[in-house]
C-alpha cells in the first residue's frame, strides 16, 4: 500500500497555510475568519450566567443520591467476596475452603463466571455447594441474552481477537440451563457488615462494563459515585486487578480483583476480598490465593485453549487485553 | 404556531449524563505548527483562544472534584508552549488522571524526564498522545509541515527513553490508516523506535476549521434530526460525558471550540444542562462514533 496525496495537495497546503498565518487580529468562527473582538464579544454573550445560588442548587442535585429499590441483605459480621471466576473451577474450590477457614459468613460473587479458562460447567455445582451468592458479570449478561460478543469493552482488534476465541469456547460449553439461570442473577446487590450497606456491582453503579482502575478512579469521582449511590461502601471487579481506596469521608471501595487469572505481576497467585464489621472502621482485607495453576494450565491445553492464556497462568503476566490498561498500570506490566 | 414547531429539522439534545471527561485548551489555539487538516484550524498566529493560566485551572479543577469528574485531559494548540504547562500538570495529578495531547516537537529529552517523574509521583495515571500522520516523510510531512516527521519521531524517542510510552494519534487524512495494514505499518515503525509495546489511536476527520478548506466542507444533510438518531444512541456521544475548559468559558466539548454558540457557560455548575446538536460535525460524532478520550 502507498500513500495517495490528492492530487491538488500542494495548493490546498499552500491556501491552508496562507490562511493559518493570517490570523493576526483575526479569529476563526467556524469556517471564517472574523476580527478577534467579534469573536470574543459573541462568545462573552453566549452560555448561562447562573447566579451563585442556582449554581449551588445546580450542584446539589447532580451530586444528589438516586433511589435504589435493592433489598439490603445481611447483616453480616464477616463476608467473603470475590469476583472473575473466567472458569476456574480449582481456584474457585481453594476459595471456598479458604473462606470457610476464615469464618465468612457469606461468600458473594460480582460476576463473570465464564471465559479464559477451562470448562465452564464446572463451575456451576460448586457455586451451588458454597452457596455463592452472585450478580451478573458481562459475560453473563452476553451468554444469558444470546449476544454475539462478551461486551468487554476492547477496541484493539488483538484483544478482540482472543476475547472472541473464549467467548465462543464458553459459549459453545455452557448448558442452557446454566446461561438461563446466569439470566436470573441480579445486577447488583446491597449487603450490611456491620453499621455499613455495601453496594456490590460488577463494573461500576453506572455501567456493568465500566472499568475501575486504581490510577483512573481518583478520590472525588469515587465520592461523588458514592454519594450518587446511597452507599457506604463500593464493590466491584471487571479490570482483573485488586485494590482498596480508603476516601476521606471514611468510605471504602474495593476492586475485590479476579480468581479466574493472576493480577498481571509476575505471581500465580489470585485474589479475592475479605470484608469484616469493626468498631470504627470497615475490615477490609485483599487475600493472596494460590490454588493448582499447573493443574489447570495442563487442563486448558488439553481443551486446545490459545497458549497465550496458559502462559499468563503459568507465568502471572497478561498476554492479552492490555490495551484497556491505564498509563500507570501498563507501565508495570511485562508486556 | 411559531416557527420552531413546523420546522421539521429540529436538531436532538443531548443530555450530560455524567460529567466524566474535563477537556482543558490548555495551549488555546496557538500551534507552532499549522497543520491542514487542524480542525480548531491552529497556527503561531491564531490567538482566538489563549492559553490558561494554573490560577484558572486551578479554579475549574475545584469545581470539578465537587462533581466527581473522573479525568482530565489537555490540548490547544500544543499544550508544551503554556509556560505552566508542568505545574499544572502537577496540580492535576493530584486530584486525578490526566492525559496531554502534544504534537511532540517539544517533547526534549530534559522535559520527559521531568513528566515521568511528575507520574512517578502520582497516584493516578499520566498519559501523552502524540499526533503522527504518517509513517513516513513523504505522508506525514505535507500535512504536518516540512521536517516535522523527523522532529515527531525524536520526541516519541525521548518519552520512550525516559519510561514513558505515548498513545500515537493518527487522523484518517493518512489514507489506509484505519486498515489493519495501515495499523500494521505504525506498529513496525513504532517498533523500529524500540517501543516493544506500541500504542495506536485512529481519529476520523472533522470537516471543520482548516480541514473544511482541505477536503471540502460538509452537505446540507450530513446534520442530526430528532427521531432520526435511535433511542440511547446519544448517550454513547462525548459531549453526554464531557465538557471543555477555555480561556473563555465552558463549551460543550473539544471539537465545536471556535462556535461561540457552543459555548455552554462560565463555571461547570452553568453547563450541566443538555445541548442541541446542531452542528454538522455532531453528524460525524454520531455516525463514526467518536470519542476524542483515549
Ligand atoms: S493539528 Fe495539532 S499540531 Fe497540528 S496545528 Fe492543530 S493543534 Fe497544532
Ligand atoms: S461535535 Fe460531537 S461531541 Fe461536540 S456537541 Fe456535537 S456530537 Fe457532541
Amino acid at each position: 500500500m502507498s500513500f495517495r496525496p490528492p492530487k491538488d495537495l500542494d495548493e490546498q497546503a499552500r491556501q491552508a497555510r496562507a490562511k493559518l498565518t493570517a490570523h493576526r487580529d483575526m479569529a476563526t468562527w467556524g469556517e471564517k475568519l472574523v476580527p478577534l473582538a467579534a469573536f470574543r464579544q459573541a462568545a462573552a454573550r453566549k452560555g448561562l450566567k447562573l447566579a451563585q445560588g442556582d449554581r449551588e442548587s445546580a450542584v446539589l442535585a447532580y451530586t444528589a443520591g438516586l433511589d435504589d429499590p435493592t433489598p439490603v441483605e445481611g447483616p453480616y459480621s464477616r463476608i467473603a467476596v470475590f469476583g472473575g471466576i473466567y472458569s476456574n473451577h480449582l481456584a474457585l474450590l481453594e476459595l471456598l475452603e479458604d473462606a470457610a477457614r476464615r469464618g465468612a459468613e457469606a461468600v458473594y460473587c460480582l460476576g463473570d463466571l465464564g471465559a479464559f479458562g477451562p470448562n465452564p460447567e464446572k463451575v456451576r455445582p460448586l457455586m451451588a455447594q458454597g452457596q455463592v451468592l452472585s450478580i451478573q458479570g458481562n459475560y453473563e449478561e452476553s451468554l444469558a441474552s444470546g449476544r454475539e460478543d462478551c461486551n468487554c469493552g476492547y477496541t484493539d482488534p488483538r484483544d478482540n481477537h482472543f476475547a472472541e476465541i473464549s467467548y465462543r469456547y464458553t459459549e459453545r460449553n455452557c448448558s442452557p440451563e446454566f446461561k438461563a439461570w446466569m439470566g436470573t442473577l441480579p445486577r447488583r446487590r446491597r449487603v450490611r457488615v456491620g453499621e455499613r450497606e455495601l453496594l456490590l456491582v460488577h463494573g461500576s453503579p453506572r455501567r456493568i462494563n465500566e472499568f475501575l482502575f486504581h490510577s483512573t478512579a481518583p478520590v472525588p469521582f469515587l465520592e461523588v459515585l458514592l454519594d450518587q449511590s446511597r452507599c457506604d461502601g463500593l464493590l466491584a471487579t471487571h479490570t482483573g486487578l485488586h485494590w482498596h481506596r480508603r476516601l476521606p469521608s471514611g468510605r471504602d471501595v474495593v476492586n475485590v480483583g479476579v480468581i479466574g487469572r493472576p493480577a498481571n505481576d509476575g505471581r500465580t497467585n489470585v485474589w479475592y476480598a475479605m470484608i469484616e464489621a469493626r468498631e470504627e472502621e470497615l475490615g477490609v482485607e485483599l487475600v493472596p490465593l494460590a490454588y493448582d495453576h499447573l493443574g489447570l494450565a495442563a487442563e486448558m491445553r488439553s481443551e486446545k485453549l490459545p497458549e497465550e492464556f496458559v502462559e499468563t497462568v503459568l507465568t502471572g503476566w497478561w498476554t492479552t487485553c492490555l490495551e484497556i490498561l491505564p498509563a500507570r498500570e501498563r507501565a508495570v506490566s511485562r508486556f | 404556531m411559531s416557527l420552531a414547531e413546523i420546522t421539521p429539522l429540529s436538531a436532538p439534545r443531548v443530555e450530560l449524563k455524567s460529567l466524566d471527561t474535563l477537556w482543558f485548551q490548555v495551549g488555546g489555539t496557538v500551534c507552532n505548527l499549522a497543520c491542514t487538516h487542524c480542525f480548531v484550524s491552529c497556527s503561531p498566529t491564531n490567538h482566538t483562544h489563549e492559553m490558561l493560566s494554573l490560577a484558572e485551572v486551578r479554579r475549574y479543577l475545584e469545581e470539578a472534584a465537587r462533581l466527581g469528574v473522573r479525568e482530565y485531559y489537555f490540548t490547544g494548540g500544543e499544550p508544551f508552549l503554556n509556560p505552566e504547562m508542568e505545574a499544572i500538570l502537577a496540580a492535576t495529578l493530584e486530584v486525578g488522571p490526566a492525559t496531554v495531547l502534544t504534537n511532540g516537537l517539544l517533547l526534549d529529552p530534559g522535559r520527559c524526564a521531568r513528566l515521568k517523574a511528575l507520574a512517578d509521583a502520582s497516584d493516578y495515571s499520566l498519559d501523552f498522545r502524540v499526533s503522527l500522520d504518517g509513517w513516513d516523510e513523504a505522508s506525514n510531512d505535507p500535512i504536518r509541515g516540512a521536517g516535522t516527521f523527523e522532529k515527531i519521531l525524536a520526541g516519541i524517542r525521548n518519552l520512550h527513553a525516559a519510561g514513558l510510552n505515548p498513545v500515537i494519534t493518527v487522523t484518517e487524512v493518512c489514507e489506509g490508516a484505519a486498515g489493519d495494514e495501515g495499523k500494521e505499518r505504525f506498529f513496525a515503525l513504532l517498533r523500529s523506535l524500540g517501543i516493544e509495546r506500541p500504542r495506536l489511536k485512529i481519529l476520523p476527520v472533522f470537516r471543520i476549521g482548516a480541514e473544511a478548506g482541505r477536503s471540502g466542507a460538509y452537505e446540507s444533510w450530513q446534520r442530526l434530526r430528532e427521531g432520526e438518531v435511535p433511542d440511547g444512541a446519544l448517550d454513547h456521544l462525548q459531549c453526554s460525558s464531557c465538557r471543555m475548559v477555555t480561556d473563555q468559558g465552558v463549551w460543550v466539548c473539544p471539537i465545536l471550540v471556535n462556535e461561540p454558540e457552543a459555548k455552554m457557560g462560565e463555571t461547570l455548575a452553568d453547563t450541566l444542562g443538555d445541548f442541541p446538536l446542531e452542528h454538522p460535525a455532531c453528524w460525524t460524532c454520531h455516525v463514526y462514533g467518536v470519542s476524542c478520550r483515549t
